[in-house]
């Protein structure tokens, strides 16, 4: 227990998988075909730059969404019996744990032509297949990452201090002001941990906008997985430029937030 | 009395610890004698738990020897050695019930089970926790898991039991009866007790020999009478009860001059016009007509302690503590009595009292009429005062010119506060840096054994050169 | 005010109601389908034959067996090498422990898929040197990795609640480093311990685009035999093996919430 050898084993396993791919994507988006040093690769990974900024700004669409959404939900469940808080995060969590592929699936049935939306519609005369464009994408990462939006905020909520809320009252404050003075400052860690589990994944995974979005809704996860099987060069390129841009986010949001919110 | 024939159960020689580069014991040296309990008494960071740890295996020294039984147990580890240890926290094991938690020790020496059986049953009665073998541990109050860790480490029949500071989280009351417990269950059992804490009044009930500590060294070690009658300085003497401690010069044998008074004594052999360090207990003065007073003075507060009053008397810029069982009124003059016996007599804490650093100029401006020297790393700038470069000066600091500062500001960081003693009129506070030690004055009262910066006012301070060194 | 209060457990439950609705109706549409007789989404009558012919799907069947096995093989050995981790970091100070947490929680914060690329480079030029291909074993590794600084995350926060001279007692008592590790201190930490199991034993489970990206060109899991049909979008298999899916989920979590209500329980009858 007061020895530090227990983590060799650990830290070897990292520095062979986690230090040495990192420091091969590096090296890979360096190199051209032949292994020579190039910047070809980069050069090649501009070529996505809408790609890149359309990711983002779908992401950023979905955080936003996914804030606005969960926010009120996580007060709501602290409103409530402690035992009826638990059912209701347990069902939050519940689709998370359906399998992921499973989940856009289902959208995908739900909105396809003929699908139940177009027929629930139908009734009232409009047609239609309502999959393939970019509020679907958005509609996707929105079920997608819900969750990790309001299990954090409704974490810190939880832990607010009832005796603080009540010192607030005590001291004159009506509930709109003890909202403003007290659980909205104090949930900011949450809010800050949500953001970044919600936006790191939603602009860099791939499938939901193959499943859900038209043919210019790709984003740059699509990218990667496609390039990469062809030209590893400029998949790396691209997986660095991907991984530096999430880290530099993470650094601004740790900045704001505390460290262990996100941690 | 009986004290030579004790036979030493362990030897601490020459003991020196260090972590992260810092000294927390400092070639200390002890022996503790069998069945006798004794109390290692300090303030928080004095070292006494690192000493315990030694003791119990749970910290190695860097150097000196550890001798148990005439053994070297150096590097033999706490399963290894037949000492128990009650902890500051007790400790117990919360996924265990009682019976199970005084059990342990036992069931890993694979002792049958019905003698496991038989002696946690007659622990827990000694302790006075029969019937509650089948308790959880979190449902037991502060003072049945003490009592709980203390059968824990009993029932292993170890040669020695530490207690790390076991009663410190009880409330006063629940204290005061686990001490006599403690002390009953120590007479009870013959085993040897080594006792860590900081309340010198826990120290002075119980034991039989008491160690008083402080920064990493051991100040005294003594029957409790021994620690309180005759501490051997002001640091001791402050931490053990309530005393007068003032700033005294001994004249010559037998007579020493305190508050510019002239008194008679009975110590011997400091020299002749040596400043010292005089003790008086409250209760040892008593209190006169003005007249047939030594002292002279004016009652300027009086408290009733039920047994007695406890009076602040004040004496030209000093102020003086009596207890008496005499009311006094305030703002009256009143006279007081020392006799010889009850003046005690101490050497300094440090042999100096002004703080002098002598060193050599590194830089030096003089038309902007200021100069830099190096001390201990940091960069100083003495404003207002020039000598040439590469000067060797001699620096008088007197203790006023010395002051805690802010964080960040301050000419020399992280100083220890070694002790911090009233003298009547300021606090004498010393100070311990890297290289050195610093005395200074302080109406405030400062935490021992934290770290603060230090600042000089050099307006205060006498410069000398000594040489007007040119290199080579 | 009370008039109040109540129309705001009004608005809060209509709320709540209305975000259930819109995370369970997805589930509840597969669901429906999957007891459809007919091929698309026209109602053809209840069947019980895509259950049938799920379980008759060999491909299926193995892929299943792959993911049980790695969620399974991954969560142990991801347990056992981060709680080791854990205890070991926490006696690091200072900046070099912040490294390591750093570095260690790499794989949480950097995308999937740059994860599930760099692997693959990674074994693939492993792949060429030692002459191996992708397949069950690299899966396996991969998963480990992703897992191992979930248990590292639990763990440490209930190393730092633990008091230290626990397990200095248990030394005190005559235990070795070993015994008082099994005998004491796992039971401190088996809260942290379980959690960091059950989260690497999930995200193993849920895991598409890491398997993806490191199975070679043979091994099959469930997430990757789902691609590939629901690519070609047409088997409503996958609706019934949805709602099997969905089923097991469902039992799990119940389980774990009658579990965790259960230890409260105790906890609160302690105090």
């Amino acid at each position: 227990m007061k020895s530090r050898k227990p983590s060799i084993p650990y830290i070897i396993w990292m520095v062979v998988f986690t230090m040495i791919p990192i420091v091969m994507i590096a090296f890979t988006a360096f190199t051209d075909k032949d292994g020579n040093f190039s910047l070809e690769p980069f050069t090649k990974a501009f070529f996505y730059t809408d790609v890149f900024t359309k990711s983002l700004w779908i992401a950023f669409i979905s955080t936003v969404i996914c804030l606005l959404l969960a926010y009120p939900l996580a007060y709501f469940i602290t409103k409530m019996k402690k035992s009826t808080q638990n059912t209701v995060i347990m069902l939050l969590m519940i689709p998370m744990w359906m399998n992921f592929l499973l989940r856009i699936y289902a959208w995908v049935t739900i909105l396809q032509q003929n699908g139940p939306l177009d027929k629930a519609l139908s009734i009232l005369g409009i047609h239609g297949t309502y999959y393939g464009n970019s509020s679907a994408v958005i509609l996707g990462m929105v079920y997608e990452f819900l969750p990790f939006m309001v299990l954090p905020i409704y974490t810190v909520m939880s832990k607010i201090d009832s005796s603080l809320i009540e010192a607030a009252q005590d001291l004159g404050s009506n509930n709109f002001a003890v909202f403003k003075k007290v659980i909205f400052p104090l949930s900011i860690p949450g809010v800050i941990s949500g953001i970044t589990l919600v936006f790191v994944p939603s602009a860099s995974t791939f499938l939901v906008a193959q499943y859900l979005g038209g043919t210019d809704d790709i984003m740059i996860g699509d990218i990667i997985d496609k390039i990469f099987w062809t030209d590893q060069n400029t998949g790396s390129a691209i997986s660095l430029i991907l991984m530096v841009f999430i880290f530099v986010f993470l650094i601004i949001m740790n900045f704001f937030g505390d460290e262990e919110a996100i941690a | 009395m009986e004290q030579a024939a004790k036979k030493s159960i362990v030897s601490l020689k020459d003991i020196f610890v260090r972590f992260d580069g810092e000294v927390i014991l400092n070639h200390i040296n002890l022996d503790i004698h069998e069945k006798e309990f004794l109390t290692i008494l300090g303030p928080s960071g004095c070292g006494k738990t690192t000493t315990l740890r030694i003791i119990g295996g749970f910290v190695e020294p860097e150097s000196g020897d550890v001798i148990f039984d005439g053994k070297r147990i150096n590097g033999t580890p706490p399963n290894k050695r037949n000492v128990n240890t009650v902890f500051q926290r007790y400790s117990l094991f919360p996924h265990l019930n009682v019976y199970d938690n005084v059990a342990f020790g036992l069931k890993l020496k694979k002792l049958p089970k019905n003698e496991i059986k038989e002696k946690v049953t007659k622990m827990l009665a000694t302790v006075d926790l029969k019937g509650y073998e089948k308790r959880n541990i979190a449902k037991l109050s502060g003072g049945q898991q003490q009592r709980v860790a203390i059968a824990r480490a009993l029932v292993c029949d170890p040669d020695i039991i530490l207690l790390d500071e076991p009663l410190g989280a009880l409330d006063l009351k629940l204290r005061k009866c686990m001490q006599l417990e403690l002390k009953e269950i120590q007479q009870k059992t013959e085993k040897t007790f080594i006792y860590v804490t900081h309340d010198q009044e826990e120290a002075l009930t119980m034991s039989d020999r008491v160690v008083v500590m402080n920064n990493g060294v051991i100040e005294q070690i003594g029957t409790p009478e021994d620690i309180y009658n005759e501490p051997v300085n002001a640091f001791v003497a402050d931490f053990i009860g309530e005393a007068n401690i003032l700033n005294g010069t001994m004249i010559d044998d037998c007579r020493i001059s305190i508050l510019g008074k002239e008194l008679e004594c009975v110590d011997k052999g400091f020299g002749k016009n040596t400043p010292v360090d005089v003790v008086i207990r409250p209760e040892d003065i008593e209190i006169t007509a003005p007249k047939d007073g030594q002292l002279v003075g004016t009652v300027e507060k009086l408290t009733f302690k039920g047994v007695h009053y406890e009076i602040s008397v004040r004496c030209g810029k000093c102020e003086i503590l009596i207890h008496s069982t005499k009311s006094a009124e305030i703002g009256s003059v009143i006279g007081m009595r020392i006799i010889p016996f009850n003046i005690q007599i101490m050497n300094k804490l440090l042999p100096f009292y002004d703080n002098v650093i002598e060193t050599c100029v590194t830089y030096a401006n003089e038309e902007e009429n200021y100069f830099e020297f190096e001390l201990e790393g940091e960069t100083v700038k003495v404003d207002g005062k020039y000598f040439p470069q590469d000067t060797k000066v001699k620096i008088t600091l007197p203790p006023e010119a010395l002051s805690l500062a802010g964080d960040g500001i301050g000419h020399l960081k992280d100083l220890y506060i070694e002790s911090v003693v009233y003298k009547g009129e300021h606090n004498e506070i010393i100070l311990e840096s890297d290289d050195r030690k610093w005395l200074m004055l302080s109406d405030t009262d400062e935490q021992v054994a934290t770290y603060v910066p230090l600042a000089f006012d050099f307006s205060k301070a006498k410069f000398e050169v000594i040489d007007t060194l040119k290199e080579g | 005010m009370k008039n109040s209060k109540f129309k705001n457990g009004i608005v809060s439950k209509i709320y709540i109601a209305v975000i259930m609705l819109f995370l369970y109706t997805p589930i509840a549409v597969l669901i429906f389908y999957s007891f459809n007789e007919g091929k698309s989404t026209v109602w053809q009558g209840f069947s019980l034959k895509w259950y049938e012919e799920l379980f008759e799907d060999d491909r299926i069947m193995s892929a299943l067996w792959n993911t049980i096995s790695i969620a399974v093989l991954a969560s142990i050995f991801a347990t056992i090498l981060g709680t080791a981790a854990a205890i070991g970091i926490s006696n690091y100070r200072g900046k070099k422990r912040l490294l390591i947490q750093n570095i260690s929680n790499i794989p949480i914060i950097s995308p999937d898929i740059v994860m599930g690329v760099s692997l693959m480079l990674l074994f693939s030029s492993l792949g060429v040197l030692f002459n191996f291909e992708m397949g069950y074993v690299t899966v396996l590794i991969a998963h480990i990795c992703f897992c191992v600084p979930f248990v590292v995350l639990s763990v440490i926060p209930r190393i730092r609640r633990m008091d230290p001279s626990i397990y200095d007692a248990a030394l005190d008592l005559g235990c070795n480093q070993w015994q008082a590790f099994y005998k004491v201190v796992i039971h401190e930490l088996m809260p942290g311990i379980f959690s960091g199991l059950l989260m690497s034993f999930t995200y193993s489970l849920d895991d598409f685009i890491i398997s993806y990206f490191t199975r070679g060109a043979k091994f099959q899991n469930l997430s990757i035999e789902i691609y590939s049909m629901t690519h070609r979008r047409i088997s409503p298999k996958i609706n019934a093996l949805s709602a099997l899916l969905f089923l097991a989920v469902l039992i799990i979590m119940i389980i774990i919430n009658l579990r965790d209500r259960h230890e409260e329980k105790v906890r609160a009858e302690k105090t």
